[in-house]
């Protein structure tokens, strides 16, 4: 007997067909299961790729750290005293902790009067930023056209700069090609070298302000010294931020006589820390989501089960005329086992691309009106799993089918023809 | 055509055991019409119903056929014994039941061309043939019919048409009348006499007088054994000539 004739489809289809309402439940069950866990993995993903989106591609292994004033008296030195970082301090913390990938010395323009950037007759307020070529490797932004302030820059002082698209869009008119034209930045020219677009889709507008300069230009024009703003400093691959960070403390704290004890005298910002917490949060979230879809497919397996127990007990009947005109064990059990394959797969199909449509068009939505917020963002599916979900829910339906389709068969033809 | 030899036959009713055929001798002639009566309990069901393989035995001997049947509830033996049982119900018996028991979300047509089905009969040719036999019956137009739809007359005759498809040498009815009103019953009996005449061994299981007395041979039971077994000398040959399976 072949399993796939045309007349064992039919008699499969005529079946389901004949009984929609237990083909109904059957397939709501599966539907459900499968469609629940598809829209949960998805909300799950687009609440992930959102915050994770909002770093842009800022290096995770990265502290941040300024001077602050001292709280301890130390060595004659009463508390409160203000200190600033220096060059020579940049070099001494290259030397000593090798740990360090890379640093990017900062230091930042400012202005007593408001529009300090002048071309024509256009005039703008924007933030200088003082910066080493490594500082694009540890929070970078897209280069549109030109290049990021490069080695030689630094080394000769050069009078360039890099400007971010808001400034670009103020002080340039559309048709205008920014880069190898000047922007007088108070009162000194400076050549424009390259323009940027931020990668982090919230905080972009306030990165967009931008205008980068060489570091050591800015620390030269504007009579800085040899004052270090800040530093931005990354760890080797295999080195947790954390003792760079410490390290970097103590020397500091050592060149500049302060306190050993003195926590606050050197501020920092270690992203390690914040990423730490973010990754544990989503691991969390991801936690849930698993715990939520396992019960929702373990609802969705009993439910399918139930089912398929209720439609082959309530079928224990018509199994006894089948094998009275002469049905053989296979062929009902055969017949028992196609249509519950059919039914879930058919129905399991159904959930999956009406989830995944839903998922889908709510990611086209939220980029086509622009809602995409911090919170929500290109919710995606997983796909093999949402397919191996599917397939539990197959085999349970299955087995729930063969198990009392087995007991149909094993009983004697007369018992079960006196089921009602 | 069917030989039982000291055939025994026990239920387990919760404590006790219910000894329903005690030592059952019976033999039966190919072509012969033979109607089993006797009181409710006396084992006349359940003594068709291990003819008719929907049932097992405990001890004794059951030839159909020619075939010894090996008791299929040895549970070693089961799956391949209930294969075969299923063969010969399907190709060497035909049953018809009280209730019918026509599969309810099937239509006429689909009902009677069942057993080809299993036989592995092309669909085509199972409905012509099933529209065959439904015209025989005089049901060609109730052939799209679901089952409740139809009278129970029509059923009857539905089922009928459903044991006879498979040109089967032993028709098995169990109160074939039971549920049918006495003209409708009359009817009924004229067609199995009928397919008796056509050469198919028929045993009807009754209780009515009026059933039984249109058969050729009656075998009255009464508590698991043989009571009487009479040749009925009022049993008439049909008028007219057969027309079932003449053409078939």
């Amino acid at each position: 007997m072949r399993i796939f004739d045309a007349d064992r489809w039919q008699e499969i289809f005529s079946a389901l067909k004949k009984n929609r309402l237990r083909t109904f439940f059957t397939a709501f069950g599966v539907f459900w299961g499968i469609f629940m866990l598809v829209i949960m993995m998805g909300s799950g993903s687009g609440l992930e790729n959102a915050v994770g989106r909002d770093m842009g591609d800022m290096a995770t292994n990265s502290v941040f750290m300024w001077t602050q004033r001292t709280t301890m008296p130390y060595k004659g030195f009463d508390r409160g005293r203000h200190y600033n970082f220096r060059n020579g301090d940049t070099e001494a913390l290259l030397e000593q902790i090798p740990e360090i990938k890379h640093i990017g010395p900062r230091i930042r323009g400012w202005s007593s009067d408001g529009n300090n950037v002048v071309r024509g007759e256009r005039t703008g307020a924007f933030v200088m930023q003082g910066d080493y070529p490594a500082y694009n490797l540890i929070d970078p932004v897209g280069m549109k056209s030109g290049r990021f302030v490069n080695e030689l820059d630094i080394r000769d002082k050069r009078k360039v700069c890099v400007i971010g698209q808001r400034v670009v869009n103020e002080m340039f008119s559309p048709d205008e090609n920014p880069v190898g034209e000047y922007l007088r930045i108070q009162g000194v020219y400076f050549k424009v070298v390259g323009v940027f677009e931020s990668l982090k889709p919230h905080r972009g507008e306030h990165e967009n302000q931008i205008i980068y300069l060489p570091f050591t230009t800015l620390q030269k024009t504007y009579n800085f010294g040899d004052v270090v703003g800040w530093y931005s400093i990354t760890s080797r691959d295999n080195v947790q931020v954390s003792v760079v960070e410490e390290k970097a403390k103590a020397l500091l704290r050592q060149r500049h006589t302060i306190h050993p004890d003195d926590e606050r005298a050197v501020g920092s910002f270690n992203l390690e820390n914040e990423f730490n917490k973010m990754t544990t949060l989503f691991a969390g979230i991801r936690g849930l989501i698993w715990i939520v879809g396992i019960g929702t497919l373990l609802a969705g397996v009993i439910g399918v089960s139930n089912i398929m127990l209720i439609i082959v007990k309530e079928r224990t009947k018509e199994i006894g005329i089948q094998r009275a005109i002469g049905a053989t064990p296979w062929h009902i059990i055969s017949q028992v086992i196609m249509e519950s394959v059919i039914l879930t797969t058919l129905a399991g199909y159904i959930g999956l691309v009406l989830g995944v449509g839903i998922v889908e068009g709510v990611n086209y939505l939220l980029v086509t009106t622009g809602a995409e917020s911090d919170m929500f963002a290109n919710p995606e599916v997983n796909f093999s799993a949402a397919i191996q979900a599917l397939e539990v829910l197959v085999v349970s339906g299955l087995l729930a089918g063969l198990i009392p389709a087995y007991r149909a068969v094993s009983m004697k033809p007369i018992d079960a023809l006196r089921d009602e | 055509m069917i030989t039982l030899k000291n055939l025994h036959k026990s239920y387990e009713v919760g404590q006790n055991k219910l000894h329903v055929l005690k030592g059952f001798d019976l033999s039966i002639e190919k072509g012969e019409l033979v109607s089993i009566m006797g009181s409710s309990g006396s084992g006349k069901s359940t003594l068709l119903n291990i003819i008719g393989l929907l049932d097992t035995y405990d001890e004794g001997e059951l030839i159909l056929d020619g075939d010894l049947i090996r008791n299929y509830s040895d549970s070693k033996l089961r799956n391949l014994n209930e294969r075969k049982a299923a063969h010969l119900r399907n190709a060497t018996i035909g049953f018809v039941f009280q209730s019918f028991n026509l599969i309810s979300f099937k239509n006429a047509k689909e009902n009677v061309a069942l057993p080809l089905y299993y036989q592995g009969v092309g669909r085509k040719k199972r409905n012509r043939m099933a529209m065959e036999f439904l015209e025989k019956m005089g049901l060609e137009e109730w052939a799209e019919h679901l089952p409740n739809e139809l009278s129970g007359g029509q059923k009857q005759r539905i089922a009928i048409a459903r044991a006879l498809i498979s040109k089967p040498k032993i028709i098995l009815a169990d109160e074939p009348t039971g549920a049918l009103d006495s003209s409708t019953s009359m009817e009924v009996m004229e067609l199995f006499k009928e397919i008796n005449q056509s050469g198919i061994t028929v045993i009807i299981v009754t209780h009515e007088n009026d059933i039984s007395r249109e058969t050729e041979r009656i075998i009255r039971l009464k508590d698991g054994l043989i009571e009487k077994n009479i040749k009925n000398g009022f049993h008439k040959s049909p008028a007219e000539k057969p027309k079932i399976l003449q053409t078939a």
